[in-house]
């Protein structure tokens, strides 16, 4: 039975990384963290409304007011007043707030919290089942099963619109693309799966699975198929080794799987072939090149035709350690020799300047 | 002869700041026809207000007789560089194959022949090599043929460009203009915000010289003169900001 926790892990996971690759394309990864603290409001609405702690009513109203936080945050940043970052941190809080002052003015006799309506325990998941065609499932992992199936027809229905509106929405526009209805469309699935997914894995799960894959995935890919491709790699890869970690360590689920994330993100950021590692390494390669390179072309000028390690280190502010490095490996790959405690060009170091100067785009000796 | 677009009584303000005011003016068809002036002068502005991009507070542009809206398909617009995410996970390709979604409508991927067409404009733009290459890879010139490649396998028949010489290498400049000067024979129209006042006559045959408002409009030998480019470089500048 515990499997099924697993299980619920990677569909949510799938459900959201799909959605959360438009996100961050878009620029738009906080939102998630706006719309799952929002969503409070509209099960405090909806419980004034119906009375009823239970009510499916809640999670309607939930997803509504998701949607309502993207519009608004759109509306407020749309006047250029504001940027859009910060129109997310102040219209999340501003919601939130008066979700807050609902519940304390009004409902302070009744325990209505978030963790009320949504448990947000993936533990848990397994208690609370359906009957589906004779099978006893959990509840969540019917929900999300669903919510995964809307997510992937929606992408692949609308592919190309999703593409064309995230890069170019101007370009879209006159090529009679409405990027408005895309966007809504992808806010309230947004909204919608944030919701069942708080539910179902809790809030700090929910924004983890929105963005990291995806980013993770973001960082290797140079097509926008494969970004999707790869962010359900992660997304199901974070779900698997988070839940055994979690369980060979006894640690909370939500909490294993978030930071498997970030070292997954930390793995690809720091040793991907662009990465951070990579490409320091490749800086001290070309710069380590450059100087020996700027050696042979000083070589290489008429009135230096031969010069002592003095005239050398002194022209380019060398150290002694830096010029035997640079001069070792230049002699032992025979670009230049050495005569009378003076250093010149080899033919092979000659040639070696001609190619520098097609390649820097410099001008012949004469 | 009807001109191709109509541009009657533009306004545009931002934030009750006028930057187009009264701008009458029109393009002929199959011109090559240059927009330029001073900086803030509303250049770009005005193609967007073409576009429908920008809502005018007053005025009508027209197509042919009929409002913009209604032949927008037949625009294709070749932005400002810095105007799209360059890191976004696309290759070349996938950017001049979006040039055909114009003709697919909604939902329909493009295909084979779609495909093919992209290719074939890489190929006019000297692009071929690089149409699996990641789009943050392109310089600048590179990265602005992709955008020309795009706009021609739109097929369009109308060319808006902004800035398109902005910041390239003078091969790109002068495959640029080759390239305009053999869609023009094939009977396409192209408006060029353009900066370089010494190659004006060089690469265009009309001209609009804007600063807030139309300071002079026509063939380049009538327009074209000393007189209206002093006025809207020298003379009114300073006046409006």
């Amino acid at each position: 039975m515990m499997v099924e926790v697993l299980f619920v892990l990677i569909v949510t996971a799938m459900a959201t990384s799909l959605l959360g690759v438009f996100l961050v394309l878009r620029g738009m990864a906080m939102v998630t963290d706006a719309i799952s603290h929002t969503i409070l409001l509209g099960i405090v609405l909806a419980f004034f409304i119906t009375n009823d702690i239970r009510s499916p009513w809640l999670i309607i109203a939930a997803s509504l007011v998701g949607v309502l936080t993207v519009y608004i945050i759109e509306l407020v940043s749309q006047t250029r007043l504001i940027r859009q970052d910060a129109a997310i941190g102040f219209v999340f809080t501003a919601l939130f707030a008066i979700a807050i002052i609902l519940v304390s003015k009004y409902a302070g006799d009744v325990h209505l919290d978030l963790d009320v309506v949504l448990m947000g325990e993936v533990i848990f998941a397994p208690f609370n089942r359906i009957e589906i065609l004779g099978f006893s499932i959990p509840n969540a992992l019917w929900q999300l099963s669903i919510i995964l199936l809307i997510n992937i027809a929606f992408v692949l229905l609308f592919y190309k619109e999703l593409k064309i509106t995230s890069f170019d929405p101007k370009f879209a526009y006159i090529a009679g693309f409405s990027a408005a209805f895309i966007h809504y469309a992808l806010m309230t699935l947004v909204s919608v799966t944030a919701v069942a997914a708080f539910d179902a894995v809790g809030s700090i799960l929910v924004i983890n699975f929105f963005v990291a894959p995806a980013l993770t995935a973001y960082l290797l890919v140079k097509r926008m198929g494969s970004m999707i491709m790869l962010s359900l790699f992660f997304a199901v890869l974070n779900s698997v080794a988070g839940y055994y970690t979690s369980f060979y360590f006894d640690l909370s689920v939500a909490g294993t799987t978030s930071f498997i994330a970030l070292i997954t993100f930390m793995i690809v950021f720091l040793f991907n072939s662009n990465g951070w590692v990579s490409s320091r390494i490749q800086k001290a390669r070309q710069k380590k090149q450059f100087n020996r390179a700027m050696i042979l072309m000083l070589l290489n000028e008429q009135s230096h035709e031969s010069l002592t390690q003095e005239e050398i280190m002194s022209h380019f502010n060398l150290t002694p350690k830096q010029f035997n490095r640079h001069i070792d490996h230049l002699l032992l790959n025979e670009y230049i020799e050495k005569q009378n405690k003076k250093y010149r060009l080899t033919p092979r170091g000659v040639e070696f300047t001609h190619y520098t100067r097609i390649k820097y785009e410099l001008p012949e000796m004469i | 002869m009807t001109p191709l677009i109509t541009v009657k009584d533009l306004n545009v303000a931002y934030q009750e700041k006028p930057a187009l005011w009264h701008v009458n003016m029109s393009i002929q068809e199959n011109s090559r026809t240059a927009i330029v002036g001073p900086n803030g002068a509303g250049k770009s502005t005005l193609i967007k207000s073409i576009m429908k991009l920008i809502r005018p507070v007053s005025g009508k542009i027209e197509i042919e007789g009929r409002d913009a809206r209604h032949a927008l398909k037949r625009v294709a617009y070749v932005p400002q560089k810095g105007e799209v995410n360059w890191d976004f996970p696309a290759t070349v390709l996938d950017v001049v194959l979006m040039g055909r979604y114009v003709h697919k409508g909604w939902i329909k991927r493009p295909n084979r022949k779609d495909e093919s067409i992209a290719l074939s404009a890489l190929e006019t733009m000297k692009m071929e090599a690089f149409k699996n290459r990641q789009i943050s890879e392109l310089s600048g010139g590179q990265k602005q043929r992709v955008f020309i490649a795009r706009a021609i396998a739109q097929d369009a028949d109308i060319y808006i460009m902004d800035e398109p010489l902005q910041g390239i290498d003078i091969t790109t400049e002068k495959l640029i203009i080759g390239i305009m000067k053999q869609l023009q024979q094939e009977g396409k129209t192209f408006i060029v915000v353009h900066h370089h006042l010494d190659t004006v006559e060089e690469y265009f045959d009309h001209v609009v010289i804007l600063n807030k408002t139309v300071i002079a409009e026509g063939t380049i030998g009538s327009a074209w003169r000393k007189e209206n480019i002093n006025r809207a470089y020298y003379e009114m500048s300073g006046s409006h900001d």
